[in-house]
């Protein structure tokens, strides 16, 4: 059977947009952490663990901060909409090897959306200890479809995106290739 | 994601292999979460859970409450010794009954064999059977593959001797039931009127010579001896059946290899197994205790994800 296809895509950031951003935000968290002696890096689990993942690595070898701790969390069981949708919420690993008592927090993740994977993050990471600050950085922060009063303390690009829009984050070392697509649904 | 082929879970016999990786990859997840400094996940907080016990039970359910409470359900105990049940209430009735006080789900332990099926056929909530009779166990079959997993990597083409009382044996059915599903070898080695009959139709070989038995298995899973279920006598005497089918130290060292001991407990020390037995670096018995609270966590968290809103 063949369906007719309606959905279609616009590059949003380039691969070399991002390469961009990405320096950009590591010289921000510089600016605020000098040398992270007090301050962790928290990839959220699925996808902002390759933007972790990118920056921590962009600070070591390109910024030569010496030690940076990066943790990656995972928010399954902390999600407020258990239950709501048609399939059970599939977890993924958390790997925080240090406590984050008394230390600065940076939440990282692709898109910030509705705000309520944040949610569930702040609530997931109190279980490591109590920061004694938490920040937000994200690559993509779509404007105005927020459900909680929450906004990043570092974002990549802002965006306008309606409802059916669904922005689409692509990493080299998962795609293949490093772009942002806005697709219509 | 992959959702349970199922909505209770009465038995390994309904599930498939999918089921039980899905379960064992929840339950990794949930194995970090109840080794971090704070234990709990907000999850389950809008889910009541009913733990009906009808026989005498320590672990298991001590185990389904911790699970219950890490996940941050409401959790109701209930005891047949001490209910209505002693004044003549029906199965049905009480479970109804405390279903019509708006609970999601119960565990239940029933010396019944069925009773779980039973009840999810007349009642609407998700059963989970927390052994019924000498039928099933699942919940104990499903973490002692886990700890198997955890021990050896895999559970796949390791072979596996269950020993002891097989007839009696709810943890034998479900641990055979879930060690072919997962492509394991099983034997089973006990006094031959402990050996149901028929039991190779299950696929598995019998082993009458516990040393052979230890000389050619990875991993020994060693029963009790259930007196409590024996109203005749099955064999001699206690002291025999140590000297046969008993581990002891010396046997243990005698092989000249290393095999991993299981025992879903209680241990009679000194009947099946002996205490430096029980004690010594092979055996994983306390593993699987912390593995049952996580492949808990696991089977609740992904019924109750099923249950409607």
């Amino acid at each position: 059977m063949l369906v007719a296809h309606t959905m279609s895509q616009k590059v949003l950031l380039s691969s070399k947009e991002i390469h961009i951003i990405l320096h950009r935000l590591a010289c921000q968290l510089l600016e605020n952490h000098l040398d992270f002696s007090d301050t962790v890096l928290i990839g959220i689990q699925p996808r902002g663990t390759f933007l972790a993942n990118r920056l921590a690595k962009l600070l070591k070898e390109e910024y030569k901060v010496k030690d940076i701790k990066l943790g990656l969390l995972d928010i399954t069981f902390f999600r407020d909409d258990f239950r709501r949708g048609d399939k059970p919420l599939e977890a993924s690993s958390t790997k925080i090897d240090f406590l984050v008592e008394g230390k600065k927090v940076v939440l990282i993740d692709d898109v910030l959306y509705t705000g309520r994977s944040i949610r569930a993050a702040l609530t997931a990471i109190q279980s490591f200890g109590r920061p004694d600050e938490i920040e937000l950085l994200t690559l993509i922060d779509r404007r105005f479809s927020r459900h909680l009063p929450i906004q990043p303390n570092y974002r990549g690009r802002q965006v306008d995106a309606i409802n059916q829009e669904k922005v689409k984050v692509l990493w080299k070392e998962n795609e293949g290739k490093d772009v942002v697509y806005l697709v219509n649904r | 994601m992959p959702a349970l082929s199922v909505r209770h879970l009465l038995g390994i016999k309904y599930l498939n292999e999918k089921d039980i990786q899905l379960i064992f990859e929840t339950a990794d997840q949930f194995k970090e979460v109840i080794n971090r400094s704070i234990k709990k996940v907000p999850s389950l907080r809008d889910i009541t859970i009913a733990n009906i016990f009808f026989e005498n039970s320590t672990r298991t359910k001590l185990s389904f409450e911790l699970a219950e409470k890490r996940l941050s359900a409401d959790v109701l105990n209930f005891s047949a010794s001490q209910s209505s049940v002693k004044k003549g209430e029906t199965l049905i009735d009480t479970v109804n009954n405390i279903l019509s006080m708006k609970v999601d789900m119960v565990v239940m332990r029933h010396p019944n064999p069925g009773a779980g099926i039973f009840l999810s056929k007349h009642v609407k909530a998700s059963i989970i059977n927390a052994g019924d009779g000498a039928h099933e166990h699942p919940t104990q079959a499903l973490l002692d593959s886990y700890s198997i997993r955890e021990k050896l990597g895999d559970v796949a083409g390791k072979k596996v001797i269950i020993v002891g009382d097989i007839l009696h044996s709810r943890v034998a059915l479900s641990n055979i039931f879930a060690l072919k599903l997962q492509g394991a070898q099983v034997k089973v080695c006990g006094p031959k009127t402990l050996i149901p009959k028929y039991i190779e139709s299950l696929g598995v070989e019998v082993e009458p010579d516990l040393r052979k038995g230890l000389l050619w298995c990875d991993v020994a899973n060693m029963l009790r001896v259930q007196n409590e279920r024996m109203e005749m006598s099955y064999f001699p005497t206690t002291r025999e059946y140590t000297q046969q089918f008993g581990i002891n130290k010396e046997l243990l060292d005698s092989l000249g290899k290393e095999i991993v001991i299981m025992h879903p407990g209680p241990i009679n020390r000194g009947v099946e197994i002996t205490s430096d037995v029980a004690d010594s670096s092979q055996s994983i018995i306390l593993h699987q205790v912390e593995n049952g609270v996580a492949i808990r966590m696991a089977v609740i968290y992904l019924l109750a994800s099923q249950l409607n809103t």
